[in-house]
């Protein structure tokens, strides 16, 4: 278990940086994980988190496919916002388990 | 940990070659699933594997029911290789496994190769292959970036931390 300080706040995350209380995350925090991961947030993107942490907070197993059909953006968007390993670094930067989907 | 990461795949080249639905999808989800890591991904589809991007036969791809002793029926019974041959048996039991991947959320054929397409996956026919099976080039997905040889493929699978796949 370790520690990280974002926007003057120190949050629990777990080895690979996720977070191990949700609870402790704010949009502020985000921003800084966020430019950490080399991303800069835009509404689109904070309208994603949001879509990710109530997924997560109602029990929802998260896929890619998910995401195609939530309606806020089409997977190739998603893919071009979160650049790398999308689902991984979208759930690091909303604060929530990395998620274990294969699909 | 560490271990891990001093040599990280950068490439996968899957090559698949069967069309029966659990060795395409054994291809998709390792494609997706790279894509998803942000791995460099090609998908080479050849001989039977065609079906799987041929756009009439592709989302109603079935699993053989003859010959495959980890057949099980729901709740554990093997299917014996006598009653796997009767008429319908392998329609039903395909179209049971399909519904069964749609609840838990595994895209059907089509979708997932948009997916693979949306990530930046590219995905390739064998051009020996579909000389052999006489396909058109409109029979196929979309999402086929190319027609390509096997010499081709080899250019394309190159490269330091690639790794060939044979489902």
């Amino acid at each position: 278990m370790a520690q990280k300080t974002y926007a003057g706040v120190t949050v629990e995350v777990n080895e690979e940086g996720y977070f191990t209380d949700p609870s402790q995350w704010t949009p502020e925090i985000a921003k800084e994980i966020a430019a950490e991961e080399g991303v800069e947030l835009t509404d689109k993107h904070f309208e994603m988190l949001e879509y990710l942490r109530n997924k997560f907070n109602s029990g929802d197993a998260l896929s890619i496919r998910g995401i195609n059909k939530s309606g806020i953006v089409d997977v190739k968007t998603f893919y071009g916002m979160f650049p790398g390993a999308p689902l991984k670094k979208s759930t690091k930067i909303a604060g929530i388990p990395k998620p274990s989907s294969c699909v | 940990m560490s271990e891990k990461n001093d040599y990280p795949v950068k490439k996968v080249s899957i090559i698949c070659a069967k069309g029966a639905l659990e060795d395409v999808y054994a291809a998709l989800v390792m494609g997706n699933g790279a894509v998803m890591e942000g791995i460099e991904t090609n998908l080479f589809f050849t001989f039977f594997g065609l079906e799987a991007i041929m756009t009439k036969y592709q989302d109603h791809l079935h699993t053989g029911t003859v010959g495959n002793p980890a057949m099980r029926l729901p709740g554990g019974a093997r299917l014996p290789t006598m009653l796997g041959g009767l008429p319908g048996m392998e329609s039903m039991v395909s179209k049971m496994m399909r519904k069964g991947m749609d609840e838990l959320d595994i895209p059907g054929v089509s979708e997932f190769l948009e997916l693979i397409d949306a990530g930046g996956g590219k995905i390739y026919a064998c051009k020996l292959a579909i000389d052999m099976f006489k396909v058109k080039k409109e029979d196929l997905n979309e999402y086929v970036s190319d027609i390509i040889t096997i010499g081709e493929f080899y250019e394309k699978a190159g490269g330091e931390g690639s790794h060939i796949i044979f489902t």
